[in-house]
């Protein structure tokens, strides 16, 4: 294993980090606070309780969840496609390190930036609602699944686009709609008997399902059944992720 | 002996794009340790494509390269930290300051922190007062002095630059051409590829000239310099002539076709050129010049006359 790679590109992604704190960890802060000022307050006060939480409480998991995919997406594939838009990718396809190295430092690096926003997000909003968070582990597991999964996935997106609208298309047209279907505003419950089947078939739904449970032991689906979609979701990132580097699909040609 | 071994080989290269374009095509090469070797070749001849390959950046469709004896492939590790790369194009990061991104190489390339080396490095290249500087702030032949130190960060034994002059100014060139020296003299094998003869003849050991995919020449310099030490000397006689007489048979004159003119080809390097007495033996012979004119082959003129044969 080259550590020092690992360490250098890790590095290097968290310093971009810093250097945009307002655009990265900012402005997420701020839509986040927006939505519970509309979502939980606003809107929030003329519905009661949902599965015995109240609106507002009821909505957190989901709001996290939110922005720890879109940003995950967004910071992973931001960070991979730049070099190859600008040319720098040369001197890390040149250099002595294994694909895992590379994947680990780029996607290490998109993960700890999401987590932390998502820590961040979850602080924001105990300042508007109460919290209780019921089983802290298996949030923090849910947590850190969902950003390295997402963030994965963000990779191949960036690997995958050859210009700046392909970067946006799959989070703003794929993304953000299944996130807001996905059950982060209601409980799939509350849906009519068909559409209730046809939103089991997002995989969002389960994300959100299991990050919720561990805050309140309510639940759309069973545990097991969301730890097992989150966990194939990742699968099915690793084998892509794979086949990109033995193919140096986009990479090499 | 190890030492005498090539420290690139590169057997039976060949490259093909989806596209069915043939880049590389049969490639054999031996680079010798420490030596400079200059890379000549037209644009589009294949040598950012067979750096490419050497480097990492591009598969090969066939063929085997290894780089003090491990394989590109199979110990891509071994061979890739031995290397640096300063490509053509200039590809730097922005926002970044000289000193972070040339540590950052260091680091991709598996060495321990060695804040001394950086700064040695920097200071080779005039880069010093600039550590602190964003990239985004320096002139092209500073982000290209950048690129070299990055390629430099992680004393590798072996260095490749891609055109390293183009676009930089005479001054710039002839500073770049010391450090080259001056990394040879340090052990450093260099290859460069290069527009310029003039930087080929100058810097290189050994002169290889590519093109359409193809080796087609490798020579040591001092080869080259000998057919470049070939002059012509061209006599316009007074009176056409039909045949050259048997007496002046031992200087091998060509006679064009018109009958007017005579070539005379001579090693200004020679002892004796033998102007005086094919001047003396043509007046004796009773053929009269009435003007002359001497011309020398330049490496350029080698250069081209073999990338303009099919």
């Amino acid at each position: 294993m080259n550590w020092r790679a690992v360490q250098a590109i890790y590095l290097f992604e968290m310093a971009r980090t810093w250097r945009t704190l307002l655009q990265s960890i900012v402005s997420p802060v701020v839509s986040t606070s927006l939505y519970f000022v509309v979502f939980g307050a606003a809107i929030g006060s003329r519905i009661t309780e949902v599965d015995g939480v109240s609106y507002g409480t009821f909505i957190v998991p989901g709001l996290v969840m939110l922005s720890v995919l879109t940003q995950s997406i967004a910071n992973a594939s931001f960070g991979i496609y730049f070099p190859k838009f600008v040319g720098t990718i040369y001197e890390i396809l040149s250099a002595p390190v294994s694909y895992f190295e590379i994947v680990l430092g780029y996607v290490g690096a998109a993960a700890t930036k999401s987590i932390i926003l998502g820590l961040i997000i979850l602080a924001t909003a105990a300042l508007f609602v109460p919290l209780h968070i019921m089983h802290p582990w298996w949030m923090l597991t849910f947590l850190v699944l969902t950003a390295v999964t997402f963030s994965l996935f963000g990779f191949i997106i960036g690997i995958w686009a050859d210009g700046f609208e392909k970067l946006q298309m799959i989070p703003m047209l794929v993304v953000t709609p299944l996130t807001f279907l996905g059950g982060s505003f209601y409980s799939v419950n509350m849906l009519p008997s068909g559409w209730r089947t046809i939103t089991l078939l997002n995989p969002v739904v389960y994300l959100i399902s299991g990050f919720r449970w561990s805050f309140y032991e309510i639940a759309d689906v069973s545990v097991s059944l969301s730890i097992g979609m989150t966990l194939g979701f990742l699968a099915v990132c690793m084998v892509l992720v794979w086949w990109i580097f033995r193919t140096g699909y986009r990479l090499k040609n | 002996m190890l030492s005498m071994s090539p420290i690139i080989s590169v057997a039976n290269l060949s490259k093909t794009y989806g596209s069915g374009f043939k880049a590389l095509n049969g490639i054999n090469l031996d680079i010798r340790r420490g030596e400079i070797f200059a890379l000549l070749g037209p644009n589009g001849a294949g040598k950012t494509t067979l750096i490419s390959i050497i480097c990492g950046i591009a598969n090969s469709s066939e063929g085997r390269v290894t780089v003090n004896g491990f394989d590109i492939n199979k110990d891509y590790r071994a061979a890739r930290s031995l290397i640096g790369l300063v490509p053509q194009e200039l590809h730097t990061d922005a926002f970044e300051s000289v000193w972070a991104t040339v540590s950052f190489s260091r680091g991709l390339f598996g060495k321990p922190k060695n804040p001394a080396h950086i700064e040695k490095v920097l200071k080779d290249l005039s880069l010093w007062d600039k550590k602190d500087s964003k990239i985004v702030t320096l002139s092209g032949g500073m982000k290209r002095r950048v690129m070299i130190a990055k390629a430099l960060s992680h004393e590798p034994q072996i260095l490749f630059l891609d055109e390293p002059t183009a676009g930089v100014d005479v001054e710039l060139r002839k500073g770049m051409w010391e450090v080259v020296r001056a990394l040879q003299a340090s052990g450093v094998t260099i290859i460069l590829t290069t527009h310029y003869i003039e930087e080929a003849e100058e810097m290189a050991d050994r002169i290889g000239v590519i093109n359409k995919g193809e080796i087609i020449l490798v020579e040591d310099k001092a080869g080259l310099m000998q057919k470049l030490g070939k002059k012509h000397l061209k006599l316009y006689l007074q009176n056409k002539v039909e045949t050259i007489p048997e007496a002046l048979a031992a200087y091998n004159l060509e006679l064009s076709e018109d009958g007017r003119e005579v070539t005379y080809n001579y090693d200004t390097k020679g002892d004796r050129t033998g102007i005086t007495s094919l001047l003396s033996d043509l007046r004796n012979a009773g053929i009269r010049i009435s003007d002359l004119d001497t011309t020398q082959s330049s490496l350029e003129d080698i250069f081209v006359s073999l990338v303009r044969t099919p």
